[in-house]
């Protein structure tokens, strides 16, 4: 009897991996193909496509479409422009949306519901109904730099990043977690003399490491894969990031081994910084599980 | 007195230099081609040739790749940031010009006289661009393959007529050898839709728009030429001669190279790389369908924003770049149909007995530009999906009808389209 429990056991055991592996794979070999292509000369990555060859190593492998793409657009320029931009919109965004998420949840302020539920309602707004009032009016604003005052944002690394620090995305994540902080905490701080703010740095904020990396996270995907906001607003090729850096490769005959070597160059990042994050990012999605 | 002498001189000199520093005036230009090494390069060349040629104007270049150009140049005029010179798809620069993005060429037409026809865009009787080359279609086909098949080789005199042409689909499918008879590059999804297969519309009689008053698809999208051709271009796909809208743009890419298909309608731009792979290719003119051979006409051209300072420069660089030893080098480089005849005979490929000098006869002969209208670009894509609904089982009268009052009511909401 106990040797029939310890087979089904097993088999449970052996199914539930195999669904795994099988969900694993879906999500593993798009990425182990664009790997793979792109060590292949672009005419044999087409003809893999048809067999499993696709996500192997097999056949002519070279660096040739590294370098091949290095040559064909400046992929460190491009790299280096979004890790600027989506770094510095994440930090401050950061900063900006816990802000405003501690003041929704903890200060009493008139009219605080009704800028809430507005907030909230551009989640419904998609950002390219927007996105030309947006142009126009970048397009005319003052700036106070090193070289005085000039007019118009275009052609900036600001215009990138200005537009995208507060967002009713991470407004509300904020609330919604600081709303999950034991109120005893925040009394007996206040009953101690704490301001407002040093409750926001010294309390609040050390309570909320998972919604901060969930945030990261989900800020750095957003601002990482722009494309439509930076094509209409950063004409030089100085100021343009990854995404509009793809183009290059998609001429009359694409360049597919380039463009596979300059997909993986790019995702390197975001690989990179959901690793270091993901614990955080995990422990994050499980508590708002548990909440329901 | 001697002081005052050096003091004056000195002056001068300086006044002197100011001015001569201010006259130089800063022009900029975009350019689609960022990501293309070669084209990049001539550009910049023509460009560096162009400014150390006099002192007057220094180009500035800046360029854009070319899928996301369009919406770059859109919304640079929205924002009032258009460069002097620019560069632009030959069909959508009525609906810039339209716009008011664009001014006209202070160059007179005469200057470009020998020019390819749909190297000129033309609009409302005024040439706005000019292009320093052509791109051109032509039916690729093996000299074996057709030998094999016992077929007649069409001419630009006598191409194939459309029975001819079927009797040709057919042979090479009974033939067994092939996956299709005939790749039609269904899986290039976009302007190659009306670039290439328009022509066979316009061939049967029919056409996207009414080409004498711009103001009506009606009779043209969906008369009797248009369902003629629309059951035509569907028996292509149900026939099993061609592959359809879900093609593997893998196939496509290689497929008439590797032998899978017996023929290709594909551009000159593919020819150069298929000579090298296909020791007999040969380049057949399109066939005549009823109302003569057809090809489209119209790549990239330059032309002048509607807010440059300084037009007249523009103009001047324009007239520098459009020099026959320029068009042949993009020529060279690229393959691309050089705009004039005697650029073309300073290429390798275009010169006469050269590879590919049936392009430059079959852009000269055939070619059609797409209708010259600021309203083609919502045409296109009507165009775009009515073909590929056809070619899916669409009912066509159906398609054809609803294509038809999709362009109308565009004209309509935009009152004709006429001139602000």
């Amino acid at each position: 009897m106990s040797v029939i429990g310890s087979d089904n056991r097993n088999l449970r055991l052996g199914v539930r991996y195999l669904v795994l592996i099988l969900i694993a794979l879906i999500f593993v070999l798009p990425l182990l193909f664009m790997v793979m292509s792109s060590f292949k000369p672009s005419d044999e990555l087409l003809r893999d496509t048809s067999s499993l060859r696709a996500f192997l190593p097999v056949g002519q492998l070279s660096l040739d479409n590294y370098t091949g793409a290095f040559e064909r657009a400046p992929v460190g320029l491009f790299v280096f422009n979004s890790i600027f931009v989506t770094g510095t919109t994440v930090l401050l965004s950061l900063v900006i949306c816990s802000l405003a998420g501690f003041s929704f949840v903890f200060l009493q302020w008139r009219g605080r519901d009704v800028m809430l539920s507005i907030i909230l309602a551009t989640f419904i707004v998609p950002f390219e109904t927007i996105a030309i009032p947006l142009l126009l009016e970048v397009s005319k604003l003052p700036w106070l730099g090193l070289d005085g005052l000039s007019w118009g944002w275009l052609d900036s690394y600001r215009v990138q990043i200005i537009p995208w620090i507060a967002d009713g995305l991470t407004i509300f994540l904020f609330v919604q977690y600081f709303k999950g902080l034991p109120g005893e905490l925040i009394e007996a701080a206040r009953v101690e003399g704490a301001s407002w703010f040093q409750i926001y740095r010294r309390v609040v904020i050390p309570l909320s490491g998972p919604v901060i990396a969930t945030a990261a996270i989900l800020k750095f995907l957003i601002m990482y894969n722009q494309y439509l906001w930076p094509l209409i607003v950063v004409q030089q090729e100085q100021y343009r990031p990854v995404m509009v850096g793809l183009q290059y490769f998609f001429q009359l005959n694409p360049a597919w081994g380039e463009i596979m070597a300059y997909l993986t160059l790019i995702t390197v990042p975001v690989l990179a910084f959901y690793l270091v994050l993901q614990k955080a990012f995990i422990a994050s999605i499980a508590s708002t599980g548990v909440k329901g | 007195m001697k002081l005052l002498n050096v003091t004056a001189g000195a002056v001068i000199a300086a006044t002197g230099f100011c001015s001569a520093a201010f006259a130089t005036t800063d022009l900029t230009m975009w350019y689609h081609g960022a990501g293309n090494k070669v084209e990049s390069k001539i550009v910049h060349q023509i460009i560096d040739d162009f400014n150390k040629s006099q002192s007057d104007y220094k180009v500035a270049l800046q360029s854009f790749p070319q899928n996301s150009y369009n919406d770059s140049v859109t919304a640079a005029a929205l924002a009032g940031n258009l460069p002097d010179i620019l560069d632009m798809d030959g069909p959508i620069m009525p609906n810039w010009a339209w716009s008011g993005y664009l001014q006209p060429l202070p160059i007179p037409e005469d200057h470009f006289k020998d020019f390819l026809p749909g190297t000129k865009g033309v609009y409302d009787g005024k040439l706005y661009s000019i292009g320093l080359w052509d791109a051109a279609v032509a039916l690729y086909a093996r000299k074996s393959t057709m030998k094999e098949l016992g077929l007649r080789t069409p001419t630009l005199d006598k191409p194939w007529t459309k029975d001819e042409f079927m009797s040709a689909l057919e042979a090479a499918k009974k033939s067994g050898k092939f996956d299709y008879a005939i790749d039609l590059g269904m899986s290039d999804k976009g302007e190659w839709y009306p670039y290439a297969f328009l022509p066979f519309l316009q061939s049967f009689g029919g056409g996207l728009v009414n080409r004498k008053t711009y103001d009506t698809a009606e009779g043209v999208l969906n008369g009797d030429a248009a369902v003629a051709w629309g059951n035509w271009w569907q028996s292509l796909f149900t026939d099993k001669l061609a592959p359809g809208t879900s093609q593997d743009p893998a196939a496509h890419e290689t497929g008439f190279i590797d032998g899978k298909y017996a023929f290709s309608w594909n551009g000159n731009w593919n020819a150069v790389k298929t000579m090298d792979k296909v020791d007999d290719v040969e380049f057949l003119p399109a066939p005549d369908f009823g109302n003569g051979s057809k090809i489209g006409g119209a790549s990239w051209q330059f032309g002048i924003s509607a807010s440059s300072k300084a037009p007249e420069g523009a103009a001047e660089f324009i007239k520098f770049a459009t020099q026959d030893k320029y068009l042949a080098e993009f020529s060279d480089a690229l393959g691309l149909i050089p705009a004039t005849k005697s650029a073309a005979q300073m290429t390798k490929n275009y010169k006469s007995g050269g590879p590919l000098a049936v392009f430059y006869g079959l852009s000269e002969a055939q070619a059609e530009k797409r209708p010259v209208t600021p309203g083609y670009v919502v045409d296109s894509k009507v165009f775009q999906k009515a073909a590929a609904d056809i070619a899916d089982g669409a009912d066509v009268i159906d398609t054809l009808d609803s294509a038809t009052d999709q362009i109308n009511a565009d004209i309509k909401r935009n009152d004709g389209y006429k001139k602000n």
